[in-house]
């Protein structure tokens, strides 16, 4: 039988072949005369069912389609960091010169620059012993981060003859691995893989160490672990996008891959500009230097879509096989399952709820489950963290997409409209997102931040519930009919909200805030709770209280206070002492 | 000489099914002469071998299983493009209606476009100045934008676009060439004539583009017209460096047109029986807008969708939402109050505002003042609801102050004449006016220092 086989039938981005062929599933194809990218999605006796990952415009029945042997894979080596892919892994820069400002169809690109030669160190010898994983050479891919080249998964043997350091292509011999049947393989700096399937892991650990943001919000309130998993639901117009920005540009992960799974063009265009201008606290060098960008736009073709999420992750357990914490953003999830539906309609297959196919909590969860905290092959620990945001329909997250994420990631993080639209940001709703990983990660705040950290959270968050049920009766018979500690609850609330929840993207010191400064933070805010409460015990009503500017004071320390002046709380502190004693000597 | 097939087997609605055809491509274009010479064409839309299933732009009507001659042009739908286009009038497939002949293409291209390579793509950073506070002071249009308008039926929306366009200082005060694309979806004829005449007035008519598919035109043609529109945009902006702005409405209408198509074609629905793929469909519109780097031009889109029964969750603005860069939302309660125009500022936003407003751009306390403005405004409707249970009179004095705050703010900042042009600084000093009517200790959004230079000032000293 032949591995070239011609189109019956076109709907869309979907090709059928008729009649039986000996194509895989799962196999990447070449169709027609401009060799467009596609993947065998489906199987009969019948019909071979295709999708095409470029506009399918102009194809014809009868034209080629051959079969490559390859599932649809990533090529894995130096040059992936500080690049823009395609959802299939095509350089943009190099499409760019090839077709100019369009991206035209059947551009063929190499995925890594094939010319550019890395200064490769070996750090093995002749006779060595390697196993899967193994790291044969350190390659400097940017300032920022060390390359690590590894045996592929699957191989090991012995080092038979290797080249000296110098520079290599990345399609250069680096050695010559003869495995224990005494074949030989050449091994080389880029390695291919299958983007459906995870690289093998030797062990798996409960997440112990936050993936610190520098988002109040999210560190103090609702912490994701290095390997973790988290979603960002909101309707539009909420920050979802705003989230990502930050969590990709201040978490203290190694490598950063932010995936633009069919949002607009300007975003990607926005990350790639402000990366490439920012700095990163932690290395000193720009923010690209530690950052991979898949953009895959949404006037880009649905089928790749569908795969950008696979590529991104693939490419992030490569580096995280190296040893690194890898972050992805996936902006967004909700575009990836609505590729799903859209190509579940072409074929026709029974829609479950809202016309998603019925896959898709098992589609959604298999994403979710490559992220953790690992034991390599090589013995060196990594991690895989994923922050998806969910757009749900007309923001309400009852739909499919938002309730299947929610089974499978730990982090809630649930955006909301009311505050988007008072501009509180970012607006995330301390009342129905959480947070499965504070338990897991208590020893470390405790190590780490502070033995008080955890109470003090937990109060924050009793005073932001009370504040919630004390809301609705203020709804009912407003604020001036509670009693003075209950009046004293809503402002601490306030205090929180204003200058505790709420953050700054753009002013330079709170867009990110250390862990020591968001404890100290919450600190002074009990602190001050507490000398208002001692206060109003002693009979002293609210309205004396008010009339001082402390809560207005304490509020501002997130723009007083820059982050490495931490000295200064105890000016606070006295401030808040002072603010007491005044009290009582006018009033008592 | 090209094939002639006689006969149809099948025709469904706007589609019609053709077998024994041969080397047909998907999406091409096809000729159909009926015996009587009428001419119509139609693109097809899917194929299975030598079966085809085309769709009919002008409507079926008058087409039988046997009086039908289709041949085959050899290409996908194309526009003609010249820069003789300025000031002509087409329908919706683009065939010249003003009768003043064809045009002599320059080019031809795909109307289907290409996406735009984020790599090549320049972030928008330069303010539009549309002279009307709501949007200038709280939802800032950028060059390079899609900032949609979501309106309803009997809203003042075509007014305010028209208002836009005609105030829109779009390179008047510089060297720039600017020009005006109009696409019509199943709109009125009123509609239609409203913003020919408006053009007209403002004395920019041969700088505007007109592609008009009206209610009662064919409903399949309507999915080609905003691609039209678009080609001859991108066309005008990036290949004559141009500054364009784009008008579609209706994108309602676009919609339903293809939730026509799709169920006929018998596709499984997935939202209110809208196709599977309407959010990738309305991604390939809305995505052209934007500016290529290294060059001079840039496509502005203002797309108006009128949302069925007022419902902001309805698929079409949901959808839309998520892709553009923004939403201006119009309010029936404010039109009620006779505000124009009826923005309601909370749901209404725009993405690129942070980056091309500020020091530099229009006056370093821009964003802050928004903010505020957004923060305050959001109060006012906890006061008003919490005076609707207890009662105005029961208020606390605050509360009182944020009702009057509302108040203004609605007739005075929001509120404006339909040919009032403020320029921004003006915008800028009512934003303040309306947050002095506040006591100091509730400007909580604002850095200490602008609060300092700014809240006391009057408007002499700033300037």
């Amino acid at each position: 039988m032949s591995r070239t086989e011609s189109i019956y039938g076109i709907n869309g981005p979907v090709i059928y072949l008729k009649g039986k062929t000996d194509f895989k599933m799962s196999e990447m194809v070449y169709v027609g005369k401009e060799r467009l990218v596609g993947e065998v999605i489906g199987l009969t006796k019948g019909r071979t069912t295709i999708q095409v990952y470029e506009e399918t415009t102009g194809l014809k029945p009868g034209d080629s389609v051959t079969a490559t042997g390859d599932a649809v894979s990533v090529m894995l080596g130096p040059g992936i960091i500080h690049n823009i892919f395609d959802g299939i892994q095509r350089p943009l820069e190099e499409i760019a010169k090839e077709s100019g400002k369009y991206i035209s169809r059947g551009v063929n690109v190499d995925s890594l620059d094939a010319e550019k030669k890395w200064n490769v160190t070996l750090t093995v010898s002749e006779g060595d012993y390697l196993h899967p994983g193994s790291i044969f050479a350190h390659v400097p891919e940017t300032k920022s981060i060390v390359h690590k080249s590894m045996i592929p998964p699957g191989l090991s043997g012995t080092v038979k003859d290797l080249v000296p350091n110098g520079a290599y292509t990345v399609n250069d011999r680096i050695l010559t691995l003869e495995d224990d049947e005494g074949g030989l393989h050449e091994i080389k700096l880029a390695q291919k893989w299958p983007i459906r399937i995870p690289r093998p892991t030797a062990n798996r650990y409960p997440a112990h160490v936050p993936l610190v943001t520098g988002q109040r919000i999210l560190d103090t309130l609702f912490p994701i672990a290095k390997g973790g998993t988290a979603a960002i639901p909101g309707g539009f117009g909420t920050g979802k996008t705003m989230t990502q920005h930050q969590v990709a540009k201040w978490s203290d992960a190694d490598i950063v891959i932010y995936i633009g799974c069919g949002e607009r063009g300007n975003e990607m265009t926005e990350v790639l500009e402000d990366f490439s201008k920012l700095v990163d606290p932690k290395s000193g060098n720009l923010m690209m230097e530690r950052t991979t960008l898949i953009a895959n736009t949404s006037n880009m073709p649905v089928a790749a879509r569908e795969a950008s999420i696979y590529t991104g992750i693939t490419l992030a357990e490569y580096y995280r096989d190296m040893g690194y914490d890898v972050a992805i953003m996936a902006d967004s999830t909700s575009r990836w399952a609505e590729a799903l539906r859209e190509l579940s309609g072409r074929l026709e297959e029974m829609p479950a709820e809202e016309g998603f196919p019925a896959y898709l909590a098992s589609k959604l969860s298999a994403f979710y489950e490559r992220a953790g905290q690992v034991q390599n092959l090589n013995g060196t620990e990594g991690s895989v963290s994923i922050i998806g945001a969910v757009s749900p329909q007309g923001g309400d997250f009852s739909e499919p997409v938002t309730q299947n994420t929610k089974r499978f990631v730990r982090c809630f993080w649930g955006l909301d409209k009311a505050l988007a639209y008072a501009r509180h940001f970012p607006a995330i709703n301390w009342n129905n997102s959480y947070s499965e990983y504070t338990e897991d990660l208590a020893p470390w705040f405790r190590e780490n931040v502070s033995p008080q950290f955890l109470a003090d959270r937990t109060q924050i968050v009793a005073l932001l519930n009370q504040e919630t049920s004390l809301m609705e009766i203020v709804k009912l018979i407003g604020s001036d009919v509670l009693p003075d500690d209950q009046k004293l609850t809503l402002e601490i609330a306030r205090v929180i909200r204003l200058g505790f929840l709420q953050q700054n993207a753009f002013h330079a010191e709170d867009t990110c805030v250390p862990m020591k400064k968001q404890f100290e933070m919450m600190e002074i805010i009990l602190y001050l709770n507490e000398k208002c409460k001692d206060l109003i015990a002693q009979g002293m009503p609210m309205s004396v209280l008010k009339e001082d500017n402390i809560f207005e004071k304490i509020i501002a320390i997130k723009y007083d206070v820059a982050n490495n002046e931490l000295e200064k709380f105890e000016e606070y502190r006295q401030a808040i002492d002072r603010f007491y004693e005044q009290v009582l000597a006018k009033n008592g | 000489m090209a094939i002639e097939y006689l006969g149809l087997s099948e025709v469904n609605g706007p589609l019609v099914v053709l077998e024994g055809i041969k080397n047909a491509a998907y999406e091409e274009i096809v000729d159909f002469r009926m015996d009587d010479n009428t001419r119509k064409i139609g693109r097809i839309i899917e194929i299975y071998e030598d079966k085809a299933v085309i769709q009919v732009f002008e409507g079926t009507e008058n087409m039988s299983l046997s009086n039908t001659h289709t041949r085959l042009t050899g290409h996908p739908m194309e526009a003609d493009l010249s820069p003789d286009i300025l000031g002509r009038t087409f329908n919706g497939i683009g065939q010249p209606i003003d009768g003043l002949g064809d045009i002599q293409p320059e080019m031809r291209v795909n109307i289907n476009g290409l996406p735009l390579n984020p790599v090549s793509r320049e972030y928008p950073r330069n303010y539009i100045n549309t002279g009307i506070s709501a949007i200038d002071g709280l939802t800032t249009l950028i060059r390079g934008q899609k900032l949609p308008i979501f309106s309803g039926n009997g809203l003042p929306h075509d007014k305010l676009a028209a208002q836009i366009v005609q105030q829109a200082s779009l390179g008047k005060d510089s060297q720039e060439e600017f020009a005006i694309v109009f696409a019509a979806m199943g709109v009125k004829y009123d509609v239609a004539e409203f913003f020919r005449r408006t053009f007209e007035e403002s004395g920019v008519s041969d700088h505007v583009v007109m592609y008009l598919n009206l209610a009662n035109d064919p409903v399949v043609e309507r999915l080609i017209t905003p691609r039209m529109a678009l080609t001859a945009a991108e066309y005008l902006a990036f290949e004559k460096g141009m500054h364009i702005l784009v008008i579609l409405t209706d994108i309602t209408s676009f919609c339903e047109a293809m939730r026509e198509v799709s169920s006929s074609k018998g596709e499984i629905p997935s939202r209110k029986g809208y196709p599977g793929y309407l959010y990738s469909e309305l991604a390939t519109l809305y995505e052209r807008a934007g500016i290529v780097s290294g060059g001079n031009g840039s496509v502005t889109q203002i797309p108006i969708l009128t949302m069925p029964n007022d419902d902001i969750t309805h698929p079409i603005p949901d959808l839309t939402g998520y892709i553009t860069e923004g939403q201006i939302v119009l309010d029936r309660t404010m039109f009620g109050q006779g505000i124009y125009p009826p923005i309601n500022v909370l749901p209404s936003l725009s993405r690129l505002m942070k980056d091309g407003i500020g020091e530099g751009y229009t006056r370093e306390d821009h964003q802050d003042l928004a903010n505020q403005l957004f923060s305050c405004y959001a109060k006012v409707g906890d006061a008003r609801a919490l005076a609707s249970v207890i009662g105005e009179d029961e208020l606390s004095p605050l509360d009182k102050e944020y009702l009057r705050f509302g108040k203004v703010f609605e007739q005075e900042y929001v509120g404006q004449g339909e040919t009032e042009n403020r320029d921004v600084i003006e915008t800028l000093e009512k934003g303040w006016e309306l947050l002095r009517l506040l006591p100091k200790e509730e400007l909580d959004r604002i850095d200490t220092k602008l609060l300092d230079k700014y809240y006391h000032s009057d408007i002499n000293e700033v300037n």
